[in-house]
């Protein structure tokens, strides 16, 4: 295993689903039951059974729209707000009405919510407003579920397949160039249809351990779509508004207050002082996170030493088996005790992601992008906020769309010499004697990141990061060197996260306001809702580089009050209310 | 531009007693989301799974999936 072959071989299919962790089979789970003369391939770089965000399952629905708790305009305001009014509404109130069909849909494949004695779904409230947290206490059953249902819909899987690039032609989609990530053998795929569910560049920013996979995201999740979108033509939208989380320091994983907050336990200072009244994750929360350690008042803890031992043994069931197991193993091997301490958190390194904020591919509310037959779900693209229900809600839409798209189509024809090109290029850190391997381009690529990119976002820096990027990308062009398959997985990897960290600098140089909180807290501008009240969509431009345009934000579905707009600004605790509890 | 051999510790750790990777069982390679595990054959001419590349997300799949529990994830030194 691991030795480089040389072999292309070509396959066509309907529709081609690229990632098989969370969006990708239900996209295909729809096309298929929709249309079920399809040939639809699912594609995964890993192993669909354990690909993913939800790998080891998911501890709750973040954002669930239940009928008797929340209502799709309720849903749909909280998000627009919680996202700073950059928010094409349509995406987020379609989700919203129609997620609760999805959650039964899970329902029937073995998933299991909370319920209460009443057999009915046990939602609770974290976010600022309205209440939208269902529990998943067996939730690391996930990913065996949906696999079971991908066999019994004859879904062609192909697994350790990277997908590199995206074959377009006659203004259209064509396939997609992928790689054996074991023999490094090609595989072209002629497809009517392609869906992107890719998830987040979750290896942009270096975690502060220092450890290239200590991510807060799956680490194999390192930005493909992102940069496939990209080359192919495709318009990303936002992608200033980072993913930058509170996580536990060191562990980089989720502190969870949406499973600890209902049950009593919640973000405080070193004082052992709550000081936001609202956990749930925003830019406008991170920002006043920020401020509290900038403040002299941290570090900043998870706090569940007040909680009764049984409240205690339920959070630690959850949290220890479901979602990233191993958060037990470190605060055994840190003796650690929620019982006993404060649990230190930090501030996360920065990535691309909507489903926790809404840097992504652009996509409308049937989750296409900007090429005709291209789709893409989940956290890549871009509808805010959208966490695992909306991967698989939207990952439903593109599969739907998709059904239809390939009825009126054939294959796209496409200039072969992309092929070649890309075997070339793909392949080139395999031709030379030595150099520089691969994890060194990946290791000062994102520690220029967090040198110049981290917020708050200073002009000068980030005029260095692309400075800085350039030569790193001169150097990874003509000197990097992968010894086997497996290094050249990396290499490519590399260069797509070099891509991401340009296109970070890029885009947050282009919005000249700041947004989002501490997402794109700007130093030296402020908030410009006149000049900046829009989206910006990124391209690649004719001469290789991005391209910028500002988009208007299309006219709300839900309008929001003028004294409502503001609300995920006022988190910070009142001292005087705090003193009188 | 020689590379060096700069020494790691992995946390994955396979008890090869227990692995039955001798008998054609790859699930922890199989599963794994960062493709770190392989197998490799012991000096008795045996087979056991390891960890290959140190480029872990200490998820878990491989000690969850393990058949016969040979598989332990232990957290990065760097982080730990």
């Amino acid at each position: 295993m691991d030795e480089i072959l040389d072999g292309l071989t070509q396959i066509d299919c309907d529709i081609l689903v690229i990632g098989g962790g969370t969006a990708g089979p239900m996209a295909a789970l729809k096309a298929k039951r929709k249309n079920p003369e399809a040939n639809v391939v699912l594609l995964d770089k890993a192993n669909v059974k354990r690909s993913g965000a939800i790998s080891m399952g998911m501890d709750g629905l973040n954002n669930s729209v239940i009928p008797g708790y929340a209502t799709p305009e309720q849903y749909t305001k909280e998000i627009t707000i919680a996202n700073d009014g950059i928010c094409d509404q349509a995406a987020v109130y379609r989700y919203a009405q129609e997620c609760y069909g999805i959650i039964q849909e899970l329902d029937e494949f073995g998933i299991r919510f909370q319920k209460d004695q009443n057999g009915e779904y046990d939602v609770k409230k974290v976010h600022h407003i309205g209440t939208y947290v269902l529990p998943m206490p067996n939730g690391d059953t996930v990913k065996k579920a949906l696999y079971r249902q991908l066999r019994k819909a004859r879904i062609n899987i192909i697994n350790r397949f990277m997908a590199t690039r995206l074959l377009t032609g006659e203004g259209r989609v064509a396939g997609a160039i992928c790689v054996n990530t074991r023999t490094a053998e090609f595989l072209v795929v002629r497809a009517k249809a392609v869906i992107m569910g890719l998830g987040a560049a979750g290896r942009l920013g270096l975690p502060t351990s220092g450890y290239l996979y200590g991510t807060y995201e799956n680490a194999s999740n390192s930005g493909e779509g992102y940069a496939m979108a990209y080359h192919a033509g495709a318009g990303l939208a936002n992608l200033e508004c980072y993913q930058i989380n509170p996580l536990i320091k060191d562990y980089n994983g989720p502190a969870c207050a949406y499973v600890a907050g209902p049950m009593g336990g919640y973000t405080a200072n070193a004082k052992g002082e709550r000081f936001i009244e609202c956990d749930y994750w925003s830019g406008q929360m991170m920002q006043e996170f920020f401020d509290e350690l900038q403040g002299g008042k941290g570090p900043v803890y998870l706090k569940l030493n007040h909680l009764a031992e049984e409240t205690i043994a339920e959070i630690e069931r959850v949290l220890h088996i479901v979602e990233r197991p191993t958060r037990g193993h470190f605060h055994e091997g840190r003796g650690t005790d929620y019982r006993k301490q404060m649990i230190e958190m930090h501030i996360s390194e920065i990535g691309f992601c909507s489903g926790h904020s809404a840097s992504g591919v652009f996509v409308d509310e049937h989750a296409r992008t900007t090429i005709p037959g291209l789709y893409a779900a989940g956290d890549m693209a871009n509808v805010p906020h959208n966490y695992m229900l909306g991967a698989f809600t939207n990952g439903a839409f593109a599969g739907l769309d998709a059904a239809d798209f390939i009825n009126d189509v054939d294959y796209a024809s496409f200039d072969e010499g992309e092929v070649e090109a890309e075997r070339t290029r793909v392949l080139a850190p395999t031709k030379r004697e030595d150099g520089i391997p691969p994890n060194q381009i990946e290791y000062k690529t994102r520690r220029l990141v967090n040198d110049y990119l981290q917020p708050p976002k200073v002009t000068a820096k980030m005029e260095l990061a692309q400075q800085r990027f350039e030569e790193v990308r001169e150097d990874m062009e003509t000197g990097m060197y992968a010894r086997d398959a497996h290094e050249l997985m990396r290499a490519l990897e590399a260069s797509t996260i070099l891509d991401c960290a340009e296109m970070a600098a890029s885009a947050s140089m282009f919005r000249t306001e700041s947004r989002w909180g501490l997402y794109h807290n700007r130093v030296e501008y402020e908030r410009d809702d006149d000049n900046w009240f829009c989206h910006t969509i990124l391209t690649k431009g004719a001469d290789g580089q991005p391209v910028h345009k500002k988009q208007d934000v299309k006219p709300y579905v839900v309008e929001i009050a003028e004294d409502e707009k503001d609300a995920y600004y006022k988190q910070r605790v009142d001292p005087s209310s705090v003193a009188a509890e | 531009m020689p590379l060096a051999q700069t020494a790691t510790t992995v946390p994955v750790v396979v008890d090869d007693d227990l692995c039955i990777a001798d008998k054609g069982c790859t699930v922890c390679v199989d599963v794994c989301p960062l493709d770190v595990l392989r197998i490799a054959v012991k000096d008795d001419g045996t087979k056991t799974a390891y960890m290959k590349y140190d480029e872990c997300w200490y998820c878990m799949p491989c000690e969850a999936d393990c058949p016969t529990d040979a598989v332990t994830v232990n957290l990065p030194y760097l982080l730990k």
